[in-house]
């Protein structure tokens, strides 16, 4: 089992959510998130006042999947989220202990 | 006895509910423009200064505004005169066309925004109970007498009045000495007094809602038709002039200040719409009866552009004014008061008035700024001294709404709830 995180561009995320519903991903958690990679941020304007502002805002997308889904999920994720220019964000994997649901107490692949 | 006028008093007590609008659209201004740690502090300053400043204004304020000059040298009322407002305070009494409680309730409303107005020098560090004791000393020892000097006109309310209404002549109609520079000279006083918040300078101090600061400056529009027009104290053409010209000053401000913005920093943002809004609003407030429709169209374009351009002083001049008080009220006031001398019908330099009242602007100008910054430097420094004015490092950090009022102005999740700690009291 994987989890796998995606930070991508806010505007992206409806494009991600049909995207993974078509690769079989039944679950997923999405966050607010702000960051910043080689984009860097922005600048504002208060009363002539120009700030700086270094951490835009991300969505943060989280998906649990068994081994096998990992390479078509994360090639979904990236097609979808992918609009060419900097700051699309990033997508990365990693191995997961135990999972249980909450509901049934079942556990491991069966909790996916 | 004068007979009551039934419209000049429906419109009066129309004004004074009017001003008193203003302030709760000043709190949104300011509390927008803060960070969002800090609203409900920011909002309290405003809505504080209004309880705290109307009653002053029944007890004593409004004797030593509107008393008998004391000596009938035209500094101060007499405070006995109407103490309690006992002698007012009926149905038979009568100022001007209007009964008194109208009037003494349309100028208490000018005392309050003019103590709140102050309260944006201060953002984010000031106690609470401090800011209450400047409030309550500033009203009484700079507002009420000030506020005598420009506004008490001989055989108005009492015999004797203000120096600067009836000796100078200064014209001030609405307030541009006794509201504006006054509030900014002492917001000055006071931002060089607490000292600049942590950061300022050097990290981001961004307004956390600008819908409200916009709201608010809509508010401090509509409400100050009745600053304005109702300082006609009636209903009449004078009071239609100062509308009209309360409708273009302000709108010419707000194009001039876009303008600025444009051309200096690339964008016309929301908060420099709403920033000249409220310049031109303070530029036309002593010359709104003075001045024809072009000259207000004037008077707006010039104190959108000073105030756009004066913002940038604090950071030079190393005070943090934090929401522009001085930027705003006091060059925007004397943008106003001065620029009477020059486009004022008939007494202006430009109009064919000679230079007489040019000089009678710059001195009211003058007086009040230096009076209301020297005294309000010394209560500052006083309030500082005996109880200390700003709160500690700790609290300012993590912010003073919850370090000082034990409240967050908003609740965006329902993750941060806990369990009661202690009785509740209620019933």
């Amino acid at each position: 089992m994987k989890l796998i995180t995606a930070i991508v561009k806010p505007f992206k995320l409806d494009d991600v959510k049909t995207a993974l519903a078509t690769a079989g991903v039944n679950g997923l958690t999405v966050s607010e998130a702000s960051g910043m990679g080689r984009q860097r941020g922005h600048v504002e304007v208060y009363r002539g006042a120009e700030y700086a502002v270094d951490l835009v805002p991300k969505i943060r997308i989280e998906v649990l999947v068994d081994d096998a889904q990992v390479a078509q999920t994360v090639d979904a994720i990236v097609k979808a989220a992918n609009t060419g220019k900097i700051g699309d964000g990033k997508v990365w994997v990693v191995p997961v202990e135990s999972i249980v649901r909450v509901r049934t107490g079942e556990s491991g692949t069966a909790a996916l | 006895m004068a007979a009551i006028d039934t419209g000049d008093t429906a419109w009066m007590m129309m004004s004074a509910a009017l001003v008193l609008l203003m302030i709760p659209g000043l709190a949104l201004f300011y509390g927008g423009m803060v960070r969002s740690k800090s609203v409900l502090n920011m909002i309290m300053m405003s809505f504080s200064a209004l309880g705290l400043v109307a009653v002053l204004w029944i007890f004593f304020g409004f004797s030593i505004t509107f008393g008998n000059s004391v000596g009938d040298a035209g500094y101060i009322g007499d405070v006995t005169q109407f103490l309690g407002l006992t002698s007012l305070v009926n149905t038979e009494a009568v100022i001007g066309t209007i009964p008194a409680p109208v009037f003494i309730a349309f100028q208490g409303m000018f005392a309050a925004i003019t103590v709140a107005l102050i309260s944006g020098s201060i953002a984010d560090r000031a106690k609470f109970g401090a800011w209450l004791v400047f409030a309550g000393i500033w009203a009484t020892v700079v507002y009420f007498p000030v506020a005598h000097w420009v506004f008490a006109f001989d055989e108005f309310v009492a015999t004797t009045g203000g120096w600067i209404a009836n000796d100078l002549g200064a014209i001030d109609f609405a307030g541009g000495t006794a509201v504006h520079i006054n509030a900014g000279a002492a917001g000055l006083a006071l931002a060089i007094i607490l000292g600049k918040r942590i950061g300022f300078g050097k990290t981001p101090i961004r307004p956390h809602n600008l819908p409200i600061v916009m709201l608010g400056a809509a508010l401090l529009w509509f409400g100050w038709f009745g600053f304005n027009a109702g300082s006609a104290v009636g209903s009449n053409g004078l009071s239609g002039v100062a509308f009209i010209n309360t409708i273009g000053a302000t709108a010419a401000a707000m194009l001039s200040w876009l303008l600025v913005e444009k051309l200096r920093y690339g964008h016309a943002t929301s908060l420099g719409a709403a920033s000249g809004v409220v310049a031109g609003l303070v530029a036309i407030t002593p010359a709104c009866a003075s001045v024809d429709a072009i000259g207000a169209l004037i008077i707006g374009a010039i104190a959108g552009i000073l105030c756009a351009l004066s913002v940038g002083l604090k950071f030079r001049f190393g005070y943090d004014d934090s929401l522009d008080v001085v930027a705003v009220h006091l060059v925007g006031g004397l943008v106003g008061t001065i620029m009477i001398g020059f486009v004022g019908v008939g007494v202006g330099l430009f109009d064919g008035g000679g230079n007489d009242q040019l000089v009678k602007q710059v001195i009211g100008a003058g007086a009040v700024l230096a009076y209301s910054f020297i005294v309000t430097l010394i209560i500052g420094k006083l309030i500082d001294l005996v109880i200390g004015f700003r709160i500690s490092a700790d609290e300012e950090q993590a912010g003073i709404d919850v370090s000082f009022h034990a409240e967050r102005g908003y609740e965006l999740s329902d993750s941060s709830s806990g369990g009661l700690s202690g009785a509740s009291k209620g019933a």
